[in-house]
């Protein structure tokens, strides 16, 4: 019709700068996947409602039990950066059914068929999960806040806490896209999702220190990545928290963590279709 | 005309758009597809007609690099599908069979998802996108959400998505399933007009004997893995007698009617997308 633009073009390949490109490619998917968020936060206000839950009524019950050694701190103190963690995993871990979703319409298709890196597209996901547990973040603070609990307001405190929280999120969302790459049905992906949450809380120390767990919970606690998130946050976000292993080796462990869970997401992806 | 837009607008870097060798995937002892020789000429639109399980789905995945081959080799615009599966990428578009556009964005963020992710230099995005969506009929509905177009829109805009880079040939799995006559032949016209005008080689899979039959200029008839029948869609039917039409061709090569057969899969897909056109 009207124009040459649409004209083939075999014109000369240019080897792209890896990086740069993804760079680019992360930030288109991160992009439209934010664009999605904020034309509909429904979401992000109907996941507040559990971790108020914990806090307002399981924390306020058990700051009364005192059977918990939680230092010079209140129970309820200890517990606020745990929900907080908690609530990273429960919305991270349930990410994969959307990948799922765009498996069935075709649109994983199409992002598989374009030249985009493979760990871009895993990238992408992970950056705007992260963004998501940002928000989550937010949303704890006024809650803490509200319920009178010392917080850590200086903003290289509060910096750390965001910077944790986004990548304790990307590393559960793309956990997520792992299982999802296995599983390919929603169904499944629903009962392994509710099978996996429940155990990663529990078996971490996110409502009650690992000291206080029998040996082989330790164990399992010390494979646990939330662990590190909880570890990371209590020393950061509360004023009195004590952080076990210092946020600098959580956060190294978290990325370490991030990096194998991404490149073996990356090799999976692909294989969604199959 | 047709002649010197496809000399002017093509290189002669591969003779042929779509060149296979013996190309063959195995499902454990299902041979999906059976050492599969076919070569599709620049310019050309060549269908590949069958039915479900014909091996017609497989291929489409093999040539667009979605899955490696169990055997044998595949060329696509000259770049071959194993060794240099980036560069086929970048020189293809893809329709996938369901509607595929992301309903909750707009039709211009879809098309600058795509825009981006096939390295278009930014100063170009805008003014590409500009000229699809005029192409494709769709300026007026660029910043509506895509949710609410109806199925032979989404279908436009997908093709739009799919042009976006320039590609040398497009891949279009069933373009016209589940859309009403108007929409379907909207479609058509605009899958001719690419060829016209620009030389664009186009590979589509269809069920339907008219889409076949008035689209496509060479067809290739999938039976069990392997091309039963090749021929423009005139000397099939010749072939079999002067009152011949496509449904007797694809009777006498595959045994049995196109209508017949589908499996869950197939009819669970269909229903999707009718019931995102609803």
């Amino acid at each position: 019709m009207t124009s040459a633009r649409l004209a083939p073009q075999p014109a000369a390949w240019v080897e792209p700068n890896a990086v740069a490109q993804v760079w680019r490619e992360t930030f288109a998917i991160a992009n439209v996947e934010l664009r999605k968020l904020f034309r509909d936060p429904t979401e992000l206000f109907t996941r507040a409602i559990q971790p108020v839950l914990w806090l307002v009524v399981f924390g306020q019950v058990f700051s009364r039990v005192r059977g918990i050694p939680t230092g010079n701190i209140s129970y309820l103190a200890f517990m606020t950066p745990g929900i907080l963690a908690q609530s990273v995993l429960f919305a991270a871990i349930f990410y994969g059914i959307a990948v799922i979703w765009e498996r069935d319409l075709g649109i994983v298709h199409k992002l598989l068929v374009s030249p985009a890196k493979r760990i871009s597209l895993v990238l992408g996901k992970a950056v705007s999960a992260g963004f998501r547990g940002v928000v989550q973040a937010v949303i704890i603070y006024l809650i803490a806040a509200a319920l009178g609990i010392a917080i850590r307001w200086q903003p290289v405190h509060i910096f750390a806490v965001l910077a944790g929280v986004a990548l304790g999120s990307a590393i559960f969302s793309t956990f997520s896209l792992i299982i999802a790459c296995i599983v390919k049905s929603r169904e499944r992906f629903m009962g392994i999702g509710q099978v996996l949450t429940m155990p990663l809380f529990f078996a971490s120390n996110a409502i009650y220190p690992i000291a206080i767990m029998p040996g082989w919970l330790k164990v399992v606690a010390l494979v646990n990545p939330l662990t590190y998130l909880v570890d990371a946050l209590r020393g950061q976000m509360i004023v009195g928290g004590e952080s076990v292993h210092g946020f600098a080796s959580d956060f190294g462990i978290m990325i370490l963590i991030f990096i194998v869970l991404s490149a073996v997401a990356a090799r999976l992806y692909p294989t969604l279709l199959r | 005309m047709m002649a010197a837009a496809k000399t002017d607008s093509l290189i002669e870097r591969a003779e042929f758009a779509i060149e296979t060798d013996a190309l063959t995937k195995a499902f454990g002892d299902l041979l999906a597809v059976d050492h599969l020789n076919c070569r599709v000429p620049y310019g050309q639109i060549f269908g590949l007609l069958g039915p479900n399980g014909a091996g017609k789905s497989t291929t489409i995945k093999m040539l667009t690099t979605l899955l490696d081959p169990t055997s044998g080799s595949a060329k696509v615009a000259g770049f071959d599908i194993v060794a240099a599966p980036a560069r086929v990428r970048s020189s293809i578009g893809y329709v996938p069979q369901m509607l595929s556009a992301d309903g909750a964005l707009t039709g211009e963020e879809n098309l600058m998802l795509s825009a981006k992710l096939y390295a278009i230099p930014r100063a170009e995005r805008q003014p590409r996108i500009a000229d699809a969506l005029e192409f494709m009929g769709l300026t007026e509905f660029g910043r509506r959400l895509v949710k609410t177009y109806s199925g032979g829109m989404i279908r436009r805009l997908e093709l739009a998505q799919a042009m976006l880079h320039r590609p040398m040939v497009l891949f279009l799995d069933e373009p016209t399933i589940g859309l009403d006559p108007v929409a379907r032949h909207t479609v058509w016209d605009r899958l001719r007009e690419l060829r016209q005008n620009y030389g664009i080689t186009i590979l589509i899979t269809t069920h339907d004997m008219d889409e076949a039959d008035e689209l496509c200029d060479e067809l290739a008839l999938m039976h069990r893995g392997q091309i039963a029948a090749l021929g423009q869609p005139a000397e099939l039917k010749a072939g079999l007698g002067p009152a011949a039409t496509l449904d007797d061709v694809f009777a006498r090569f595959s045994g049995g009617s196109i209508q017949e057969g589908g499996s869950y899969r197939d009819i669970r897909q269909t229903r999707t997308t009718a019931s995102r056109l609803g």
